[in-house]
């Protein structure tokens, strides 16, 4: 699981990141009580019951980028944040599973692109329905956010727009 | 031919200034060779033998003459003064300089042209057939269809980063002129029982180290489904296609490896979901589309022309191009033009920025100011008049581009090879000059008729050598260029992939072999069979027999 950067890009804006992540390996005794929380699906499906009792903090999944959505979309109202690894730049499975939790699933809270993410992946990622970016730490985080900016025109139906151009008034 | 809306040239001029800053930022250190990879091939720029590669799409292989104008200038300015048509109708500059590459790309986009997933793991130019619209033998144009996919595939937002290349056909007529059957994905426009025009899809064709047969997954699809049908099949390949091993991660192995049965199923459930959401495609947006397609001002001639027979039967140079090189119109009076780029020793597809311009001119005069490129490497004027044909022909000859060869043994497909290519293992332009030299008597490349031969110069198969009718490929061994020759590929009446003669030769031996094969079916061959149907009656082991002969025997 890589890393998370302090400072995020979130719905255009520069924030601090609130959640801690909590490794495969953690003992479910060793949940912490409360804060916001990020796991794996894996980690979900193995302490499901442990993690919902929790009565403080949210809760959010990591996903890798082969992960399926059946494993966990009856429970993604428990859900606060969704974060999708980007193993590797070219690796584009990601865009899918974000456009499939949008548009099939309708999950409306945050889905983040962690990982692998640099500015020029941005605009794509967001048309496919990310709406926070976790830039790899090594980059400006400032500049990525003028990828947003780097069309203004768009032919496809995606997350960003339901309707494809043709469809446009 | 198409048009751009504001909409298209918007999405450009971004495209540009998106590339430019790439660029700039790669340049200042702020982007790692590796992380400007991906960026620079999906817009056609390659690092290759000698100097960068710029790959510019001319859609569908569609160029009017200002385009050309404008490619001609690139070539001077920013080149050696020429460029090449690829085998998948896009044109190649061979010597750019990287830092001017945004600039080639600014010009470019005066005249409505780009770079844009011209490479890269992404979905490429749709590709289609060069008689396009013009031909006899299509159920309707399939250009507007083309536009509709290169819209929805033009910076898609979902299938930037596929696990491999792309590549969409799409054929509307009973012979397949544009090898669809080798590609991802093969959209045929065909007619129901009913007289309805619908698609007919096919899945997993490919060249290269696996060379396959698309296998057909829906047997009629409504129009307004096209999109949503590829949108489907591209989903599932994103998300399942192999991205551990880059030789198995074309959609060709996922379809062969589930079975097309179950890859169809994948597909469709995928489909279910789409298929009546807004992806789907309005009455207007087609009607748009065609609108773009019309046919030109045909003046209504007639269907002889004493003056143009009178010439076909006294000057027998010209009556040979005119029965190889043109092709029936649907247009009464009109005749198709195939420019053969295909002089003995001028390598395949090259073309100079001095050509170019006079190519453009003759259009202009001639052709209704458009041109296509077809996958074999030569250009097509869609639609001249038959009274021009003879003045259109004398300057032809001229510019070198009315070598009556046109589907011939010396038509020879080839990519750029060891020449330039940094995958390459092997030289391919001297072996295509080395067979146009030894058949280089006219009279007998007619007598032989119909017949494909390509080269590539690696498994990338570039040159399409698996599917002609005989194929020449380079291999390396052990640090030595060879040559594995195989015979019985075709794609225009059926598609089959060519089978390897046996071990492979040494480049010196190469021409002696193809003329061994041709001997063979010039021996056999019954009155009037072409060299695949000769093929397909005796099989490989004449061919065989006389290629690896003892020399005693």
């Amino acid at each position: 699981m890589p890393k998370q950067p302090n400072k995020i890009i979130k719905d255009r804006k520069i924030i601090d990141d609130s959640w801690s992540v909590v490794s495969d390996d953690v003992d479910k005794n060793d949940i912490p009580a409360d804060g916001d929380i990020i796991f794996s699906v894996d980690f979900w499906v193995k302490n499901q019951k442990h993690l919902e009792s929790r009565s403080n903090g949210r809760l959010g999944l990591m996903l890798e980028s082969t992960d399926e959505i059946n494993l966990f979309s009856d429970n993604l109202g428990l859900f606060d944040i969704i974060s999708i690894n980007f193993p590797a730049f070219a690796d584009g499975r990601g865009y899918s599973v974000a456009r499939l939790l949008r548009e099939r699933y309708h999950f409306q809270k945050e889905i983040r692109a962690v990982g692998d993410v640099l500015r020029d992946q941005l605009f794509y990622m967001y048309r496919c329905g990310f709406n926070a970016f976790a830039i790899r730490e090594d980059r400006c985080i400032e500049d990525a956010l003028n990828a947003y900016n780097d069309f203004t025109v768009t032919y496809q139906a995606a997350s960003d727009n339901l309707n494809p151009i043709y469809r446009r008034a | 031919m198409y048009i751009y809306s504001e909409h298209d040239q918007k999405i450009l001029d971004e495209r540009v200034a998106q590339f430019r800053g790439q660029t700039e930022r790669w340049s200042a250190g702020d982007l790692t060779e590796d992380e400007y990879l991906p960026l620079r091939l999906q817009n056609g720029l390659y690092e290759q033998r000698h100097a960068p590669l710029l790959r510019v799409c001319a859609p569908y292989g569609n160029m009017n003459t200002q385009q050309l104008r404008k490619l001609a200038h690139i070539a001077r300015t920013y080149d050696k003064g020429y460029c090449h048509i690829t085998t998948r109708t896009n044109i190649q500059f061979n010597w750019p300089a990287i830092k001017e590459v945004p600039n080639i790309l600014e010009e470019l986009a005066t005249v409505q042209m780009h770079a844009i997933q011209t490479s890269g793991n992404c979905i490429r130019n749709t590709t289609t057939d060069h008689f396009a619209g013009v031909a006899l033998d299509e159920v309707e144009d399939p250009r507007p269809w083309c536009e509709l996919v290169r819209q929805w595939s033009t910076f898609h937002p979902e299938f930037a980063y596929l696990p491999r290349k792309f590549k969409i056909a799409v054929c509307a007529s009973t012979e397949d002129r544009s090898a669809s059957l080798v590609h991802d994905v093969a959209i045929h426009i065909v007619k129901n029982d009913a007289g309805k025009v619908g698609f007919k899809i096919f899945v997993g064709g490919g060249l290269g180290r696996t060379p396959l047969v698309a296998a057909p997954i829906h047997e009629f699809l409504n129009q307004e489904d096209l999109l949503s049908y590829l949108e489907a099949i591209l989903r599932v390949y994103n998300r399942y296609g192999r991205r551990d091993n880059k030789y198995k991660a074309r959609i060709k192995i996922l379809v062969k490896a589930l079975t097309p049965a179950a890859f169809k199923k994948q597909v469709e459930e995928e489909w279910a979901h789409l298929k009546d959401g807004p992806i789907k495609l309005t009455a207007e947006a087609i009607a748009e589309s065609k609108s773009y397609f019309q046919d030109p001002d045909y003046e209504n001639l007639p269907a002889e022309n004493e003056e143009l027979k009178q010439k076909i039967s006294t000057d027998r140079a010209f009556g040979n191009w005119y029965r190889i090189n043109t092709h029936a119109h649907k247009k009464q009076g009109y005749r198709i033009v195939t420019l053969s780029m295909k002089k003995t020793a001028v390598a395949p597809g090259d073309v100079s920025d001095q050509q170019l311009e006079d190519i453009a001119d003759l259009a202009d005069q001639y052709g209704y100011g458009e041109v296509r490129a077809t996958h074999d490497q030569n250009l097509v004027f869609s639609d001249v008049k038959q009274a021009d044909l003879f003045n259109l022909w004398q300057a032809l000859e001229k510019l070198g581009f009315a070598t009556a060869n046109i589907g011939m043994i010396t038509d020879i497909t080839c990519c750029p090879g060891g020449h330039y290519c940094a995958l390459a293992n092997a030289q391919s332009i001297p072996i295509a000059e080395a067979i146009q030299r030894r058949f280089d008597d006219l009279d007998y490349v007619y007598d032989l008729g119909e017949l494909s031969l390509k080269v590539s110069g690696c498994m990338n198969a570039c040159g399409h050598h698996h599917v002609s009718n005989i194929g020449i490929l380079g291999v390396d061994k052990k640090g030595k260029e060879y040559y594995q020759v195989s015979i019985g590929g075709t794609t225009r009446q059926k598609s089959a992939i060519g089978r390897i003669v046996g071990p492979s030769f040494e480049r010196t031996d190469v021409v002696d072999v193809i003329e061994k094969i041709i001997q063979t079916f010039v021996d056999n061959r019954h009155e009037g069979e072409t060299f695949i149907q000769v093929y397909d009656r005796l099989g490989m082991m004449p061919y065989k027999e006389r290629i690896y002969a003892k020399a005693t025997q």
